[in-house]
C-alpha cells in the first residue's frame, strides 16, 4: 500500500470536465435505477425477501468465526485446499506459491473485487506470469491499463466509439467497428484461446456455503465457468465475510444480488463448485485452492456499529444510486470499491490517515441505505468514520488523522453560540442584519457562489417575527 | 499460513464474543409463497428464458432424438458432441442418421478433447434436473458421465427439459432434491446463452458460453 | 400511518436554524397555517439549532450540547412541528443515538418521539383540507432526502399541492435524487455539489413550473441559489409558504 493518499477531490474535478465520462454515467445509473426498480415492483416481496437476505447475512457475521471452520472442514472434506491471509501481501504469496508448484505461466481471471484489493495482476505480471482478465469489463479495463469503475460494470465509464478505438489499436486484426456484437465476438475469440491454454484459472466468490462446502459464483458471460472449469488448477478468493451458514441461505441472496445489481431476475449462470474433479469425471479442474483474506476485515467485525459493513454482497446497487458517484465515476474514488461502499469499506481497510477523505464525500441522502438488499445502515456508519476521523483512539485503523485544530476550535464556538440562548440572538441577529455584505469571495462562500447566488439573510429571524406577532413562547 | 488462520479465527472469536450478534430469525415465508400452478411453470419458463433469447423445441419421449435431427439439420450444424453412457446418449444414438449431424462422444477426459471442443464442435447436448419457474432456470447437474464443458464450450447448447420437475423457486428445487444432503462437484443453474452488458450497457450474447440455448422439451 | 392521531389543541414549533436566518416568512407561514387549524402553536424563544451540521460532520458532543440546549423548551407531550424534514429527522431519528448512555437520554427519546415534518403533521393529524385562491400555476415538487428517509414523508406535500385547485403539479423526473446540498458537502466538494444541482436545474426546467416547492431550506438555498444564477424563470419556494399564499389568494 503506498503513502501518497489519493485526492477524490482533484479527481472527481477532473471527471466533472470530461463531459463524454458523466453522460456515460448519467445515462447507465439512470438506466440502472429503472431496471431495479421493475424489478421490485412488489413492494411486499422486496421487503419480505431483503429482511430474509439481510437475516442471512447477519446469523453469517453472528457464527463468523464457528463458520469458516466450518467451511474450511467441509471444502478439505471435498477435497478443496484452504488457505488464511492476514494481509494482502500474504494473499498474494500463496497465490504466487500455488502457481510456481503448478509451474504456470499463463493464468485466466474471472471478475474478484478481492484481487484487485490485492493488485494481485501487478505481482504476477512482476513475476513473469501472464494473467489475463476474462469478463469482458474487466478484459477491456486491462487493455485499457486503468482500473474498473463499477463493482460490476468495470468498463461502464467507456461508451462503445472508445472501446472500439480501444480494441482496434490492441488487437490484432479487428476491425473498427462501433458495434456491441462485433466487439464482444473479437474479445470471445481472443480470450477462447487463452480459456483453452490457461494453467490456472483464478475467481472470486459470491457465497461460500460452510455447511456444503461450498462455493457460489455468478455470471452472465460464461467466462467464470470458463475459469473454474477448463485450466487444470483453479484458485478461489474471497473475503472472509462471504461465508453463508446453510445451502439454503443461498437462494435469498442470489435473488436480490442480480436484481439490485442489474435489474435482472437472475445470471445466466449460477455455478456452484464443491470440490476439484473426482476420479472418474472427464473434466473441472484438478485442484481446486480457496484463499480467505482477512485484510482488515477482522478489525471491522471488532466493533459492533462498524461489523455490519460486512453485510454487504457486492451488488454495486448503492453505486448506481448514489447522486455523487453518477456525477463523478468510479476512477474519481481510486479504490477498488467505489460509491457509498467504497466508502465506509475502503476507509476500514486502508486507515484514516489515507482515506479520511471518503467518508465525506457523501450528502448523506441515504439513497445506498434505501436500496440496500441486505440493509447495511451506510449513512450511519459513514457518520461514524467521520467522527473516528477527528477523534483519536477508537477502533478504526488511523483513528484521529484527520484531527484539526481550527475546525475542531469552529465547531466548539458553534455550539457554544448554539447552546446559549442569549449567544444564539446576538449572533442570528449580527447576521441577519450584517450578514449580506459579506464578500462572496470569502472561504465557503466563494465555493458556494460559482454556481449559486449568495443566499440572502431574511434580515428579522423567525424568532424576531414570532415575537412581534406574539406567538406564545411557553 | 496457519498462523494467520489462528490469529484471524480467535481475533474473531474473542470480538464476537465481547460484542454478541443476535440474528433476526430467517423467515423463508416470502420465497416460499412464490407458487405457480402446474400447467404455468413451463409457459413462465419459457417467456422469462426467452426474452434472454432461450429457444424452444417441443417434443415428446418417442420422437426427441428425431426433433433434434430436424433441428440440426435445419440449422446447419454439423457436429454434436453428446454424453455416450447417458440414457439419453444412449437413446440418441439409436438410428441416428450418419449423413445428418456428426455425433461425436465425450468419452475422454478434457485434456484429450480440448482442441476439437474448443475449436471445431458446434454443439453439446446435456439432460437437466428440472427447471425453476420463478427465473426461468434449467438446473444441471454434471456426472462423470455428463462433464460440464458439454454445456459450456460449444457454440450452441441443447439441454433436454423434461415436464416432470419443474418448481417454483431455487429453495423449493433444492429442498426437494436434497442438495445439501450430497452436493456433486458442480451444479448450475443456466437462465439463457452466454450474455454480456458491459460494452456500454447493450445486451451482446455469447460473449465465452455458448452463444445459443436450445432447450429441447420432452413432453410426456 | 395507518391510524389517525388524535387531534391536539396545542403543539410546539421548532423553526430551525436555516429557517431562522433565511426563511423567517416560511416559517411564520407554518405557525400561520397551524393557527388557521384552531391550534394553539408555541414558539419557545430560547430555540436554535438541532444540532445537525455538527453531528454529520464527526463533533458528536458539540451536537450533544446544542441539542441538550432544546431538550427542556418543549416540556409535556404536545407534538413537536418542524417545518424541515431534515432537522425533524436529526431529532426524531437521531437524537435518541447522541444522547444514548447520556444522563437525559430519556428526555430526548421522549422529545424525539413527538417530532413531526410540517406536512406529515398537517395531512396525518390535521387531516386539512386547502382552498386554493391563487390563480392558475404549474409547479414542481423537490422531495428533500431527509423528509423522504428519514421522516418517510413522500406522499403528503404532493397530496397538499394536489388539493389545490389552480396548480398543476408536475413531477420531475428524479424526484428522490438528491439536489446536492449536504450541508458541508456543497462547500467540501463544491464541484461535485454544482454538478448535482446542475442536473436538477435541468430537471426542473424540462417541468415548464413557474414553482419549485421544497419542505427544506438547505435544498430550497441550493436549488434557488442555482437557478437565480443560471437567470431561470423558474422561482423556489418552501411549501409553508406556497400553501399560505395559495389559500389566501396571493
Amino acid at each position: 500500500m503506498d503513502g501518497n493518499a489519493p485526492d477524490f477531490a482533484a479527481a472527481s474535478r477532473a471527471a466533472l470536465a470530461d463531459p463524454q465520462l458523466r453522460g456515460n454515467f448519467r445515462r447507465a445509473m439512470d438506466g440502472l435505477m429503472t431496471k431495479r426498480a421493475a424489478q421490485f415492483a412488489d413492494q411486499d416481496e422486496w421487503h419480505g425477501v431483503r429482511a430474509l437476505a439481510a437475516s442471512v447475512r447477519l446469523r453469517a457475521l453472528s457464527k463468523l468465526p464457528e463458520l469458516l471452520e466450518k467451511l474450511e472442514e467441509n471444502c478439505t472434506r471435498n477435497g478443496i485446499t484452504v488457505h488464511w491471509a492476514a494481509t494482502t501481501d500474504d494473499a498474494n504469496a500463496i497465490a504466487l506459491d500455488i502457481l510456481h508448484k503448478a509451474n504456470a505461466k499463463l493464468v485466466v481471471k474471472g471478475k474478484s473485487m478481492v484481487t484487485e484489493e490485492m493488485h494481485l495482476n501487478a505481482v504476477l505480471e512482476k513475476d513473469g506470469i501472464e494473467v489475463l482478465e476474462s469478463d469482458l469489463g474487466e478484459y477491456i479495463v486491462q487493455l485499457d491499463g486503468t482500473m474498473p469503475s463499477h463493482i460490476i460494470m468495470p468498463a461502464i465509464h467507456l461508451n462503445t466509439k472508445q472501446i472500439a478505438h480501444l480494441f482496434k489499436r490492441k488487437i490484432k486484426d479487428a476491425e473498427s467497428r462501433e458495434d456491441a456484437a462485433y466487439l464482444t465476438d473479437l474479445a470471445r475469440r481472443v480470450l477462447r484461446a487463452k480459456f483453452q491454454a490457461a494453467d490456472v484459472g483464478m475467481s472470486g466468490v459470491n457465497a461460500a456455503v460452510a455447511e456444503t462446502g461450498t462455493l457460489c459464483l455468478i455470471e452472465n458471460e460464461g467466462n467464470g465457468r470458463m475459469c473454474t472449469t477448463v485450466p487444470p488448477v483453479h484458485i478461489a478468493f474471497m473475503g472472509l465475510e462471504k461465508v453463508v451458514e446453510k445451502l439454503e441461505d443461498v437462494p435469498p441472496v442470489i435473488s436480490l444480488l442480480p436484481r439490485s445489481a442489474t435489474g435482472q431476475p437472475i445470471t445466466t449462470y449460477v455455478n456452484m463448485i464443491s470440490g476439484p474433479r473426482k476420479e472418474g469425471e472427464k473434466d473441472g479442474p484438478r485442484e481446486v485452492h480457496l484463499v480467505i483474506l482477512d485484510n482488515g476485515r477482522s478489525t471491522i467485525y471488532a466493533d459492533p456499529e462498524l461489523r455490519d459493513t460486512l453485510r454487504c454482497i457486492r451488488c454495486g446497487a448503492c453505486m448506481n444510486h448514489c447522486p455523487v458517484y453518477t456525477q463523478v465515476g468510479g476512477h474519481a474514488y481510486e479504490a477498488p470499491y467505489p460509491g457509498p461502499i467504497g466508502k465506509i469499506l475502503v476507509p476500514q481497510i486502508e486507515g484514516l490517515a489515507k482515506r479520511g477523505a471518503m467518508p465525506h464525500a457523501c450528502t448523506m441522502c441515504n439513497a445506498c441505505v434505501e436500496i440496500c438488499p441486505v440493509k447495511i445502515p451506510i449513512v450511519e456508519i459513514m457518520g461514524r468514520l467521520r467522527v473516528e476521523a477527528v477523534k483519536p483512539g477508537g477502533t478504526v485503523k488511523d483513528g484521529g488523522a484527520k484531527a484539526n485544530r481550527t475546525e475542531s476550535m469552529v465547531w466548539s464556538g458553534w455550539a457554544a453560540m448554539n447552546a446559549s440562548p442569549t449567544a444564539y440572538r446576538i449572533a442570528t441577529v449580527a447576521m441577519s442584519r450584517l450578514g449580506n455584505v459579506a464578500p462572496s469571495s470569502l472561504p465557503m462562500l466563494k465555493e458556494w457562489t460559482n454556481v449559486r447566488t449568495k443566499p440572502r439573510f431574511a434580515g428579522r429571524t423567525l424568532h424576531d417575527l414570532a415575537r412581534a406577532k406574539g406567538i406564545p413562547d411557553v | 499460513m496457519s498462523d494467520a488462520r489462528n490469529s484471524i479465527l480467535t481475533t474473531l472469536r474473542r470480538t464476537r464474543d465481547a460484542h454478541p450478534l443476535t440474528s433476526p430469525a430467517s423467515d423463508f415465508a416470502p420465497i416460499e409463497a412464490k407458487q405457480w400452478a402446474a400447467d404455468e411453470r413451463l409457459p413462465r419458463i419459457r417467456r422469462l428464458m426467452e426474452a434472454v433469447h432461450t429457444e424452444f423445441l417441443d417434443a415428446t419421449e418417442a420422437d426427441w432424438p428425431a426433433v433434434l435431427r430436424e433441428f440440426l439439420v435445419r440449422e446447419g450444424v454439423g457436429s454434436l458432441m453428446y454424453a455416450p453412457a447417458t440414457a439419453a446418449g444412449k437413446r440418441l444414438v439409436e438410428g441416428w442418421d450418419a449423413a445428418s449431424t456428426t455425433l461425436i462422444p465425450y468419452d475422454r477426459p478434457l485434456e484429450d478433447l480440448k482442441p476439437q471442443l474448443f475449436e471445431s464442435i458446434e454443439a453439446g447436448l446435456t439432460t437437466t434436473r428440472g427447471a425453476i419457474a420463478e427465473t426461468g432456470s434449467l438446473i444441471l447437474w454434471p456426472t462423470a458421465d455428463e462433464p460440464r464443458t458439454l454445456s459450456l464450450v460449444p457454440h450452441i447448447h441443447v439441454a433436454i427439459l423434461r415436464t416432470d420437475a419443474l418448481y417454483d423457486t431455487f429453495l423449493q428445487a433444492m429442498r426437494e432434491q436434497g442438495w445439501a444432503q450430497a452436493m456433486p462437484t458442480n451444479v448450475l443453474l443456466v437462465s439463457g446463452p452466454s450474455k454480456t452488458a458491459d460494452i456500454e450497457q447493450t445486451l451482446a450474447y455469447g460473449v465465452h458460453g455458448p452463444k445459443r440455448l436450445i432447450v429441447l422439451v420432452v413432453h410426456p | 400511518m395507518d391510524h389517525q392521531p388524535p387531534k391536539p389543541t396545542r403543539v410546539y414549533y421548532f423553526g430551525t436554524c436555516l429557517v431562522d436566518l433565511f426563511f423567517p416568512d416560511a416559517g411564520m407561514a407554518g405557525i400561520e397555517l397551524l393557527q388557521s387549524q384552531g391550534l394553539t402553536v408555541v414558539f419557545p424563544q430560547g430555540q436554535s439549532c438541532c444540532g445537525q451540521p455538527a453531528y454529520n460532520s464527526g463533533y458528536r458532543a458539540d451536537a450533544l450540547k446544542v441539542a441538550r440546549a432544546q431538550l427542556d423548551l418543549f416540556p409535556g407531550d404536545d407534538p413537536i412541528v418542524v417545518p424541515s424534514g431534515s432537522c425533524a429527522g436529526m431529532m426524531k431519528k437521531h437524537w435518541p443515538d447522541l444522547f444514548r448512555g447520556e444522563p437525559d437520554e430519556a428526555k430526548a427519546v421522549q422529545v424525539a418521539a413527538r417530532v413531526w415534518e410540517l406536512t406529515q403533521f398537517l395531512v396525518h393529524v390535521l387531516d386539512v383540507r386547502l382552498t386554493d385562491k391563487g390563480e392558475p400555476l404549474r409547479v414542481t415538487w423537490h422531495a428533500s432526502c431527509h423528509a423522504q428517509r428519514e421522516m418517510g414523508v413522500v406522499d403528503e406535500p404532493k397530496a397538499l399541492l394536489r388539493q389545490l385547485a389552480n396548480v398543476e403539479l408536475v413531477e420531475l423526473k428524479r424526484e428522490k435524487e438528491c439536489c446536492g446540498f449536504g450541508g458541508t458537502f456543497a462547500v467540501r466538494h463544491p464541484e461535485i455539489s454544482a454538478a448535482m444541482v446542475g442536473d436538477k436545474v435541468a430537471d426542473i426546467e424540462g417541468t415548464g413550473a413557474a414553482r419549485v416547492v421544497s419542505g427544506d431550506c438547505g435544498c430550497l438555498l441550493n436549488i434557488t441559489g442555482a437557478l437565480e444564477a443560471g437567470n431561470k424563470a423558474t422561482r423556489g419556494q418552501h411549501i409553508a409558504q406556497f400553501l399560505k399564499e395559495r389559500i389566501h389568494g396571493r
